[in-house]
C-alpha cells in the first residue's frame, strides 16, 4: 500500500486555507469501500447482516456498527464502508455470505473521501449541490447519489453538522475546488458583517 | 426544472435524470418473423400524443434504475411514477 497516491494530494494547501469558522473541510483519501449486489428479500440479505453485524438499511439510509456501516444505494445495492485496509477482511466475509446469491466488488480505489464539517457545513454544500439538504429531509444516518455541479457524488450525512462525501478520483478536485468556493463566498459574507 | 419522484430514492431535480422515450413499447416476441417495415415501426415509431403519456425515465445520478413516468403532454404536468412492471394505473 506505500506507492497510492492520495488524488487529492495537489489541493490540499487550497484546502486548508479555505478552512473558515462556518466549516472545515478535509480529506479522507482512503477508505475501504465493497460494493454489494443482492435481493433484499432473498436468502443472503440475512447471512449478510449477521456477518457484518448491521442491517441493510431501507432506501436513503445508513446503518452503522462496529466502525463499519452500510450505505443504501439502490433497492438492491449498498456499499459497505470502513476504515482504510479492512477492504480485503471485508470482501471475505461477504463472499462468505453472499454466496452465489449476489454479488461483491472491492470498490475502495473507485472513490475518494472529503469530509466537510462546522456549523455553515450545509451552506456550503448548497453552494453546489441541489438536493434538499434540510434536516427534516436529509438528517443525520441519510445518504444519497446525487450531482454536486455535474460530479456524481454519495453523500452521507453523518451529523448535524457533518457530510462525507464520496467522489470518483477523477471528479475529486472538480468537488473540492467547488466546495473550497463555497467556503470562500460564505468566509467573505462573515468577514463583511 | 421537472422535479421528478423517483419510485425508489423519491423526488430528486430533473437534471439527475435521463430521458428513455415511450414506456410499455413491448419487443416484439418472434423478431425474425417480421417485415423489414414492421421491424422499423417497431424500432422507430412512437405516439405523439397530446394530454397523458407514459415514458421511461433512468435515475442516471442516483440508484441508476429505470422506472415509468405519466406526464401530460400538454400542460407538462407531471402526474406520477411507477416501477417496471407496474401500469399506468400505478403511478402516483
Ligand atoms: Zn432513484
Amino acid at each position: 500500500m506505500a506507492d497510492r497516491a492520495a488524488p487529492l494530494a495537489a489541493l490540499e494547501g487550497a484546502i486548508a486555507d479555505a478552512v473558515f469558522a462556518g466549516a472545515t473541510l478535509r480529506t479522507v483519501p482512503f477508505l475501504a469501500q465493497v460494493g454489494i449486489r443482492l435481493d433484499p428479500a432473498g436468502p443472503a440479505a440475512p447471512r449478510v447482516a449477521a456477518a457484518l453485524g448491521l442491517e441493510l438499511p431501507e432506501a436513503n439510509l445508513v446503518t452503522e456498527s462496529g466502525g463499519r456501516r452500510a450505505l443504501w444505494l439502490g433497492p438492491d445495492e449498498w456499499l459497505v464502508v470502513a476504515a482504510d485496509g479492512e477492504e480485503r477482511a471485508l470482501v471475505a466475509i461477504l463472499e462468505e455470505a453472499i454466496g452465489a446469491d449476489g454479488a461483491v466488488v472491492d470498490l475502495s480505489a473507485n472513490r475518494t473521501g472529503l469530509e466537510l464539517s462546522g456549523p455553515q457545513a450545509a451552506e456550503v454544500l448548497a453552494t453546489c449541490m441541489a438536493l434538499d439538504l434540510h434536516p427534516r429531509a436529509f438528517g443525520p444516518g441519510r445518504c444519497a447519489q446525487t450531482l454536486l455541479q455535474k460530479a456524481p457524488v454519495i453523500v452521507e450525512r453523518r451529523g448535524d453538522d457533518a457530510f462525507l462525501l464520496l467522489v470518483r478520483p477523477s471528479f475529486a478536485a472538480y468537488v473540492a475546488e467547488w466546495l473550497v468556493d463555497g467556503m470562500a463566498g460564505l468566509a467573505a459574507d462573515l468577514a463583511a458583517v | 426544472m421537472f422535479q421528478i419522484r423517483c419510485p425508489y430514492c423519491g423526488p430528486r431535480d430533473e437534471p439527475e435524470f435521463k430521458y428513455g422515450g415511450q414506456a410499455h413499447v413491448a419487443y416484439p416476441s418472434d423478431p425474425e418473423a417480421l417485415s423489414d417495415e414492421e421491424w422499423a415501426r417497431f424500432l422507430f415509431f412512437r405516439d405523439n400524443s397530446k394530454g397523458r403519456y407514459a415514458e421511461r425515465w433512468n435515475h442516471a445520478a442516483g440508484c441508476r434504475r429505470w422506472f415509468n413516468v405519466i406526464r401530460d403532454t400538454g400542460t407538462h404536468e407531471l402526474v406520477g411514477s411507477y416501477r417496471v412492471g407496474e401500469q399506468p394505473a400505478d403511478a402516483r
